[in-house]
């Protein structure tokens, strides 16, 4: 079985959503729900159930340390899709159609959302325009019928569900799936040696443009902080009769 | 029959989600005529409820193969039924069944997707849409190209639609369901039945975090306040992480958003990833015993102390009146 493992570098978010910090000035990093889909693929290789993980990702030559950190965690190969613009998910699913068309994988697993944009789009586009099952917000992956299906537990808003999907499908996972591994400076530095296969949309065939445009982006007005109170009974009276929340 | 907008709504099998209601709001806004999409099995009755909000019709799409919420199959219909009103516009409130279903029934559509908007502005170069990213650290306004387009919007952003007038009529769809997509099938779902109120929908939510240590003392005190005040319980993604909560707690980014008339944070430091769930809270309580934690920027009142003494004192002081 070939595993497709699409990834986004994104602003680290301990640092750019933290007080003070920006998308603009914080260090890139693999997208924490794709490190925990190539972590999920490398556990199925790692069990016998996979023999090939492909790592994917779109942007320019800059991402290429996070393909590296990709290659480091385990990827056997690692592609990526020379393009600059800022894309939208539709424009990403798009690619990314094309790129599954030509490596034929029989899974495409990736996180549920990438959290600079927050969207929570692109797998579920991706299967829509390949006609493939999808299970969505995932935290446990089972293939079943001599991999013919994955048997996966979705987190929904009432709980867990299980839904079995005829492969190949798309997943995308969620964070209880696993505890992605510690990539060693050795791993990195012997990373650093392995080939990235850059194409462009155009070898792809596939000539997409975003649909979406982000005009401007703005702090959004802090809460003011409220006041300390000192005891149960200060609380409940202010609650009370100043908040009438009660 | 045509409509401007076409509104998924969600329901549990027993009855309409009412935060599903609040994408009606929007469509409202939106401008133009819409019609409602009602999706699953037996669900004649649910289609009639909904008669009151405005819409040129409910749509009705009720058979055996549409049972349960399978992604695959609901996105067919959802871009089926836009096709056939010649509507321009999806919709839906941001939930896991919407945002499952959603993107994939844009990709159907050849049409871009916004996740959670927030705010729909109509200008002289046409709608621009406000929606949170990176945690709600920022807000992006933004607007969309193409004949169609999918939004999901928050249900905190937009009020519950007031009921109309005029009756809408419903219109049960032909399903043809050797037609459908039949490459997932359901297995099981495990639903918690509970007293306590929706999180999403509480008008009280009790949130907990890690230093509640175990889940009897989550329980204890985290559900024993909640039940003192009628309110729905949540937790931090820490608190999940650990075990003392299941995951469908969970409020912030990547969990709930929840907008509630009361919100008491016990042990929760407030990191931004959880802030982002709960900032749209009309009151917020801390009550935490580091009086550092960055909760309490955030919190209409603070109080510090511990929790294991507080939390009974309070929960005593409230059973009093």
């Amino acid at each position: 079985m070939k595993i497709l493992v699409p990834f986004k570098s994104v602003p680290d978010p301990y640092e750019s959503a933290a007080p003070g910090g920006s998308l603009a000035t914080a260090k890139s990093v693999i997208n924490p729900f794709d490190e925990i889909a190539i972590e999920e693929a490398l556990r199925i290789r790692e069990r016998g159930d996979a023999a090939e993980i492909v790592g994917l990702t779109i942007g320019p030559a800059k991402v290429d340390e996070q393909v590296r950190a990709a290659l480091a965690m385990g990827v056997d190969r690692a592609i990526r899709i020379d393009d600059a613009r800022p894309l939208d998910p539709y424009a990403i699913a798009r690619i990314l159609r094309a790129a599954v068309e030509k490596e034929a994988p029989q899974v495409v697993l990736m996180g549920k959302q990438a959290v600079d944009d927050d969207s929570n789009q692109a797998g579920q586009m991706l299967a829509g325009l390949l006609s493939w099952p999808q299970a969505t917000f995932v935290s446990r992956i089972e293939f079943i019928d001599d991999k013919a299906r994955a048997r996966c537990t979705r987190e929904t808003d009432a709980g867990l569900e299980v839904i079995e999907v005829n492969l190949p499908a798309v997943i995308t996972t969620d964070l209880r799936l696993n505890e992605p591994r510690y990539v060693s400076l050795p791993g990195l530095m012997k990373a650093r040696k392995k080939p990235i296969e850059v194409q462009t949309c155009d070898q792809l065939g596939v000539n997409v443009q975003p649909l979406t445009t982000v005009l401007t982006t703005e702090r959004p007005s802090r809460r003011l902080a409220g006041v300390r109170v000192e005891s149960v009974e200060e609380l409940v009276k202010k609650l009370k009769e100043e908040a009438k929340v009660l | 029959m045509t409509a401007n907008t076409l509104v998924l709504i969600e329901h549990d099998r027993r009855e309409v989600k009412r935060a599903s209601l609040h994408a009606v709001t929007a469509a409202r806004e939106l401008g133009g005529s819409f019609a409602l999409l009602l999706v699953g099995q037996d669900l004649e009755e649910m289609a009639k409820s909904l008669g009151s909000l405005g819409a040129e019709t409910v749509i009705l799409a009720d058979d055996t193969a549409l049972a349960e919420p399978l992604a695959d199959r609901y996105a067919v219909v959802a871009a089926n039924v836009v096709e056939k009103l010649s509507a321009t516009t999806l919709l839906g409130t941001s939930s896991t069944f919407s945002k499952d279903i959603l993107p994939r029934a844009a990709a159907l559509l050849n049409a871009p997707m916004l996740t959670d908007v927030l705010a729909i502005t109509k200008t002289q170069n046409g709608i621009s849409y406000q929606r949170p990213i990176n945690a709600g650290s920022m807000l992006a306004t933004v607007q969309l190209a193409g004949a169609r387009q999918v939004l999901s919007i928050r249900a905190s952003a937009f009020a519950a639609p007031e009921a109309d007038a005029a009756e809408s009529p419903t219109e049960r769809l032909e399903i043809d369901s050797s037609a459908l997509p039949n490459g997932t099938r359901f297995i099981s779902r495990e639903e918690r039945m509970s007293d306590r109120p929706d999180l999403t929908e509480a008008r009280v939510v009790i949130g907990g975090g890690r230093p509640l240590k175990d889940k009897d003392t989550f329980d204890r005190l985290v559900g024993g306040l909640a039940d003192t005040l009628g309110g729905a319980i949540g937790a931090t993604r820490a608190a999940v992480d650990t075990g003392l909560a299941p995951n469908d707690y969970q409020i912030g980014q990547t969990g709930k958003v929840i907008a509630p008339d009361l919100y008491i944070a016990l042990g929760i430091s407030g990191a931004i990833q959880h802030l982002a769930g709960i900032k749209d809270s009309r009151i917020i309580v801390a009550i935490n015993k580091d009086p550092d934690a960055p909760i309490f920027q955030t919190a209409t009142y603070g109080l510090v102390g511990d929790l294991h003494q507080i939390v009974p004192q309070l929960i005593e002081a409230l059973q009093q009146g």
